[in-house]
């Protein structure tokens, strides 16, 4: 079998060939997709919208609930009355995590009982541990629908996810981990900024 | 390779395309000279049905395009503009929305129609695949296309739905800020499912329709009987129980279609949300990222999956798994189901218990996923999903009937179910605990049903003899 043979089909230098034009046909397919893949990724406004946010506290009353929003999730503010700190302990046996071991749900300076630096002001961001739903502040003792055990906290409408009045979620609830404290520091007595640490933690 | 010019015996403009096209080649293929069984039965009309009203929606689709703008600012109000400025605006809406729900119902009958006659059998099971894929497609498409009226519902529908990537381990977090484009669901995420409600999934539909047709016209169609037409034929090379697709089909279809077409009608004039099924109250509500409404529920045609997502609770992630799984496991049904007879007329009892059986489940999942969670529910729906995925097996065991295979079945899948309960027991929460003790027969009586009833009832387990040609 002469190379001058027109009519022999060299197979291996075909499927050489062939195997060659489908990388670089493959190369070329995700060079093309690369950047259409990249347009998907937040662009510089959603990146911008994600700045820290100020909230001045004075004006929230004891056991209220403000909402902010901060890269578009609601954050609660609570300011806990005394009786509902000295009620906190009382939920531990019946939490999955009430030591607030899983460490990416809360600031180091947040791992502490009541979860937050100021043991009064509870800064939460409002979105179930589960599938993202908000869960609806509820913090009435014992109302019927909740049971006689209901220390006030929040109730996700969605998949009944539970949670106490320090964002610690309950057991036997599709919520695998506690609600997350967004990173924050306090810029004065009155005023705390969302979304930074502050430096000094 | 073909003559040049192509020979045709058609005159005229047909004859000048078709020397060009082979347009009567294509026509007898599909329709004139497609031969399907005689002994079709009202479940064969569902087929017809899903392609009608992929073109209402698509035609709908269209023309709320031209009125629709997919902006957060401007998307719910849009909406209110076509039902109440542009003229028969709310007509077009509501075909749309009707249609959806009417895809699902109509889906959901042929699938059913598949199981019940065993069409993913002989060679048949790409035409199944393929279907599968078309429902994937259409539950993504749905999925989208409620997102963009912008209400309380699409946005914590979506909401749920897209954090389900979230659950992935890993690459959870990364993977659904990119496909939410942002940190939660906002403009860039309508904008994107609009792209691909109106434009990529809908070719995706229309291509693999047509891909499922010619796998379909390339077996042939099954029948109620199971009977392979193809295998007995006249000195012409027609099946003798064969007829040809048209007139006899055509014809045929068209009361159906009426009739059809009265109930979908009938719908949208006189009660086009459906009580909240069709079209959720909560979406008359504008999207509001800060309010979650008080009970969340997707819409009916997901409800059964979303039971399932729901009693996992496991891990998040296994939720997900566990709802994706439910799809996933139906593809390779035929690969489970290795009995070589095709209709459910001819296999025995315990294999129509089993699919009556797994429809109920079914239903009984939907009802429960638009049900606010209690104890009692809860358990149920983890009850409900556990018989789900025992069917699969249950289908498996029954490719052959022989007792001793079903005996060890049932201990092998009882005992499963009740190492599960031993592992979910926990007598520190009395509710849950009693909840398992008083449910758990509804796997157990289920596999009973199936798999020991054969052994006591010998007539449970008789299959009958599959006739040379159709019956009727």
């Amino acid at each position: 079998m002469s190379d001058s043979d027109s009519n022999t089909v060299d197979v291996k230098r075909r499927r050489m060939l062939i195997a060659g034009t489908a990388v670089v046909g493959a190369v070329g397919t995700i060079g093309f997709a690369a950047p259409l893949a990249i347009s998907w990724l937040p662009s510089a406004r959603a990146k911008a919208a994600g700045a820290p946010v100020e909230v001045n506290i004075s004006k929230i009353e004891p056991g209220q609930l403000v909402r902010v929003i901060w890269r578009g999730k609601p954050i609660w503010l609570v300011s806990r009355t005394d009786e509902m700190i000295t009620n906190l302990p009382s939920n531990d046996a019946n939490l999955r995590d009430p030591t607030s071991s899983v460490e990416t749900q809360q600031p180091a300076y947040a791992k502490n009982p009541s979860r937050a630096r100021k043991t009064e002001m509870l800064v939460l961001i409002g979105i179930c541990t589960h599938l993202g739903c908000s869960p609806t502040y509820r913090p009435e003792l014992a109302p019927a629908d909740l049971g006689a055990d209901w220390k006030g906290g929040w109730y996700c409408p969605c998949h009944g996810s539970r949670f106490d009045l320090a964002g610690r979620v309950f057991k036997n609830v599709p919520a695998p981990t506690n609600l997350v404290v967004p990173p924050h520091f306090y810029k004065s007595d009155d005023v705390i900024l969302i979304g930074e640490d502050g430096g000094a933690t | 390779m073909a003559t040049y010019p192509r020979k045709t015996d058609a005159t005229g403009l047909l004859g000048w395309v078709d020397e060009r096209f082979p347009v009567v080649q294509t026509w007898k293929d599909h329709m004139s000279e497609y031969y399907a069984p005689k002994n079709f039965n009202v479940w064969y009309y569902f087929g017809v049905l899903a392609m009608l009203v992929l073109v209402i929606q698509i035609v709908s689709g269209i023309f709320l395009t031209m009125h629709y703008k997919p902006d957060t600012g401007m998307a719910f109000a849009s909406v209110e503009y076509i039902m109440r400025d542009v003229p028969g605006g709310w007509f077009i809406r509501y075909m749309h929305s009707t249609g959806a729900s009417a895809f699902f119902i109509v889906i959901y009958f042929h699938m059913f129609r598949g199981l019940m006659y065993g069409s993913y059998k002989g060679k048949r099971e790409l035409v199944w695949l393929i279907g599968m894929a078309l429902y994937l497609a259409l539950m993504a498409e749905a999925f989208m296309g409620y997102l963009l009226p912008w209400g309380q519902m699409s946005f914590w529908g979506a909401q749920v739905i897209i954090n389900l990537f979230n659950t992935i381990p890993g690459i959870g977090g990364f993977l659904s800020e990119f496909i939410r484009g942002d940190f939660v669901i906002s403009d860039p995420t309508l904008n994107r499912l609009f792209a691909f409600h109106v434009a990529a999934v809908p070719l995706i539909l229309v291509a693999l329709v047509f891909v499922h047709i010619v796998a379909l016209h390339t077996v042939g169609s099954n029948n109620p009987d199971g009977v392979e037409i193809k295998a007995l034929k006249n000195e012409k090379g027609i099946p003798l129980d064969g007829i040809p697709f048209h007139p006899y089909y055509t014809v045929h279809d068209i009361p159906a279609i009426v009739v059809f077409l009265m109930a979908f009608f009938a719908v949208i004039f006189f009660m086009p949300e459906v009580g909240g099924y069709f079209l959720e109250h909560a979406n008359f509500e504008p999207a509001n990222p800060l309010k979650t409404p008080e009970h969340i529920a997707p819409v009916w045609y997901f409800t059964p999956f979303y039971t399932v997502l729901r009693a996992v609770t496991l891990s998040p992630f296994m939720g997900t798994v566990a709802m994706f799984g439910a799809i996933i496991m139906l593809f390779v049904l035929p690969w489970l189901d290795r009995n070589p007879i095709k209709s459910w007329r001819y296999r025995n009892t315990a294999h129509m218990l089993n699919l009556a059986i797994f429809a109920s489940v079914f239903i009984v999942l939907g009802y429960l996923g638009v049900k606010p969670v209690t104890p009692e529910l809860k358990e149920m729906g983890v009850r409900m999903t556990e018989i789900y995925f025992l069917f699969f097996a249950v289908i498996f065991i029954h490719s052959k009937t022989n007792l001793s295979r079903y005996v060890i079945g049932f201990v092998i899948l009882a005992g499963a179910v009740v190492a599960i309960d031993f592992w979910r027991y926990n007598p520190d929460d009395a509710i849950s605990a009693a909840q398992i003790m008083k449910q758990w027969i509804w796997p157990i009586g289920y596999l009973a049903l199936t798999l020991l009833l054969p052994l006591v009832m010998k007539s449970c387990n008789a299959e009958k003899a599959v006739p040379e040609r159709v019956t009727s």
